[in-house]
């Protein structure tokens, strides 16, 4: 007979062992996040919802376009007339500070990831570990470190968000072309300079594109959030289910699918060129360059070549 | 002065067992062999040669001889297995890691084969790049990176993004940067490989040009023996990591050290390479005015030649004697050999220009081509079996596979 090897007892000790011994951390971090996502809540709600929509409008156009600008106003004036503002503001709260959070750990750790094959060796297993584990998993640990309420939601949120901002921030890195790296190195450039201004730079549609991961991610978890007891989209879909309720669950539904749009279509344009820059750079080099901007030819390519000027 | 550049026994391996690898390679296994046995790449091995001043040494071979790990064991880029490398007359492998930067930032230059650019920076930025991380001044910064893509012939294009320019201006980017970093060291790893032919052309009459004023001393790495013919002054043939042969151009056309370099040699084109220097000889005969007319005959008739040079006291050519008009001068009379018995039927060349430029005089006249130095003194001549002989020459060793 295979005895039984007490796993899982072994990690409820654990657990139980942390909880007695550093008390004073899960308080402090529930706290802050608590607040967090409180502020950002009010900051939310408070003002007539059409303040916001006039912001979300004006921000959609200016990185994205007239095409998101106008689904953002329709998007968001519906939600108003499903009368889901206030649940949809407490979502978006607790998805940007979740998002916040994962992205300001996961992007450090793939960068360390990329520069250090230890830590790259050491982080991969975790992160599988991390994305193969059902989610239910661990909102127990979530649950009995941090209560019910919105903070375990967060919290299991981060978790769940992290691995690809990790990994994306990682390949990034690794695909910068190793021969500009090089030319940094061969000329003389610190470590650091070279991470600031070539590989992140280089990296950054790569690094974007695993926020906007992050993101949805965060926002695929706002049900389970709501299971959790934290209030907003999540919660009106739980409570739709719990009294089969099947008109408010497919308009809460709806609210989350019409926000998960807009995040998604917003941040995937961070990494790529907006109509806004491409306007930008054409008009800056319009006005600093003499000669015309010709595309490149051949003829180009002779001409200078015929009289290099002499020092 | 100690040399800019002193190579000694550098090597390289890759891969775990390192030392055990390195151990085969002196005791002369191959590189397969050590792959097999120890799973190791030997990338270079027991490389040795010195680089002078204002000198453009040319390292040369095949893809995957070891090119570009040798020009990076030079400035460090990757750390050598065994040898040492000096620059003016410092240990690289002393330097710490700050000293290491510095002698990068502003002794050793280098340009890549796919010229290595920011993407997200202008022209200028990039020509400026290795002064910005000296830390020099904004205005210092413009002023050289601006005289760089001057002597480049771009700056009308310093505002554009690299990738708004095509590959030859892209690469004249590359050596902007190097240039604007005022180093004296240029390392260059295959440089214009990744350009059209014609292109390739105008970058190579571009970075003669150069160096012909600015006079740096550059390594020069390309897999094309006619590039490396027509730019090094000394050319190293690199094969699996080691060095096969360390000559000038003409030096290893006419005699290839093995079969591997004497393929190479065998798709060059000899006319642009080797110069009337290369195929001079001792002329067979000379006259001087004032000689004896017939004894210029006789030796004529005994050289079976129908003409011969005849120069003034100072060596120069005063033109030449015919057979016929010597004759003549005999029959009437006239002994000595005077301006009257010499004509101006020949042709001569610099010692200096390659083939090319004089294939089609050879063989012309009387007398064989006469090679002369800048005052017009006759060094030699180039008969024509001579060109003939250096343009079909299968080399002595070489083999065609
Ligand atoms: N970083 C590396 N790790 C392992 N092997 C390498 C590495 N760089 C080069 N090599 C090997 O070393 C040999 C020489 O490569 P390289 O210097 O790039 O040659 P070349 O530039 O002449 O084409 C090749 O067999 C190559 O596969
Ligand atoms: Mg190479």
């Amino acid at each position: 007979m295979i005895p039984h090897l007490p796993i899982g007892e072994t990690v409820s000790d654990f657990i139980d062992w942390l909880l007695d011994t550093v008390p004073w951390l899960f308080d402090a971090i529930s706290n802050v996040m608590q607040v967090l996502v409180d502020g950002l809540t009010d900051l939310l709600v408070s003002p007539a919802p059409i303040v916001w929509i006039v912001v979300f409008t004006v921000v959609a156009l200016v990185l994205r376009g007239p095409w998101l600008a106008l689904y953002t106003l329709v998007a968001f004036l519906l939600v108003v007339s499903l009368e889901l503002w206030v649940e949809t503001m407490q979502t978006l709260a607790l998805v940007l500070v979740a998002a916040v959070i994962a992205a300001a750990i996961g992007v450090p750790v793939g960068i360390l990831a990329a520069r250090r094959r230890a830590v790259s060796v050491v982080v991969r297993p975790v992160l599988d570990f991390m994305q193969t584990t059902p989610v239910f998993v661990y909102l127990i640990p979530a649950v009995f470190f941090f209560g019910v309420g919105v903070v375990p939601g967060v919290v299991a949120t981060i978790l769940f968000a992290i691995p690809p901002g990790v990994r994306l921030t990682e390949l990034g890195i690794r695909q910068v072309d190793r021969e500009v790296v090089e030319a940094a190195q061969a000329f003389g450039a610190r470590p650091g300079q070279i991470l600031r201004e070539v590989q992140l730079p280089l990296a950054l549609p790569s690094i974007m594109a695993g926020v906007n991961q992050v993101i949805m991610l965060a926002l695929s978890m706002v049900v389970t959030a709501g299971l959790l007891g934290a209030a907003g989209l999540g919660a009106v879909v739980v409570r739709a289910v719990t009294q089969l309720d099947i008109a408010s669950g497919v308009e809460g539904g709806l609210a989350v699918v019409l926000l998960a749009i807009f995040l998604d279509r917003l941040t995937g344009a961070f990494g790529q060129q907006t109509a806004v820059s491409r306007l930008l750079r054409a008009r800056g080099r319009r006005a600093s360059s003499a000669g015309p901007a010709e595309p490149a030819s051949r003829q180009d390519e002779n001409a200078p070549a015929g009289a290099p000027a002499s020092a | 002065m100690p040399p800019v550049l002193q190579v000694t026994g550098l090597s390289k391996v890759f891969g775990a067992r390192e030392q055990e690898a390195l151990r085969l390679a002196d005791e002369g296994v191959g590189r397969d062999e050590i792959l097999r046995r120890t799973g190791a790449t030997l990338a270079v091995h027991d490389v040795s040669f010195t680089v002078e001043r204002g000198e453009l040494f040319v390292i040369m071979g095949l893809s995957g001889s070891g090119k570009s790990t040798l020009v990076r064991l030079l400035n460090r880029l990757i750390e050598p297995s065994a040898g040492t490398v000096q620059v003016d007359g410092r240990d690289l492998r002393a330097l710490d890691d700050a000293q290491l930067r510095s002698v990068r930032n502003d002794k050793i230059s280098m340009v890549f084969q796919h010229f290595a650019l920011l993407p997200h920076r202008t022209v200028r930025e990039n020509a400026a790049y290795a002064l910005k991380i000296r830390g020099v001044g904004a205005r210092e910064q413009r002023e050289r990176a601006d005289w760089a893509l001057r002597t480049v012939g771009l700056l009308e294009r310093a505002d554009a993004r690299p990738d708004e320019l095509s590959g030859g201006m892209r690469q004249r980017v590359g050596l902007a940067r190097a240039l604007a970093a005022d180093s004296e060291v240029l390392l260059m790893d295959e440089p214009f490989s990744a350009l059209d032919p014609l292109i390739r052309r105008d970058m190579q009459d571009l970075l003669e040009r150069l160096q012909s004023e600015l006079h740096k001393t550059i390594v020069f790495i390309t897999h094309d023996l006619n590039e490396a013919m027509r730019l090094g002054d000394r050319i190293l043939m690199l094969k699996d990591g080691r060095t096969v042969q360390l000559g000038t151009g003409p030096e290893i056309i006419s005699a290839p050290a093995d079969d591997y370099v004497a393929d190479f040699t065998s798709d060059v084109d000899r006319t642009r390479v080797l110069t009337a220097g290369d195929l001079l000889r001792e002329p067979r005969m000379t006259a001087r005015l004032g000689d004896r007319a017939g004894d210029v005959l006789r030796a004529l008739g005994t050289a079976e030649a129908n003409g011969v040079y005849v120069l003034d006291d100072r060596g120069r050519i005063a033109g030449v004697a015919r057979d016929d008009l010597l004759a003549r001068a005999l029959q009437e009379g006239r002994t000595d050999l005077g301006t009257r018995e010499v004509v101006a039927e020949y042709a001569t060349i610099g010692a200096d220009r390659p083939v090319v430029e004089f294939v089609h005089l050879v063989g012309r006249h009387t007398v064989p081509l006469g090679v002369v130095d800048d005052d017009g003194r006759l060094l030699g001549v180039v008969p024509r079996a001579a060109v003939l002989d250096a343009l079909s020459a299968v080399p002595a060793r070489g083999s065609v596979r």
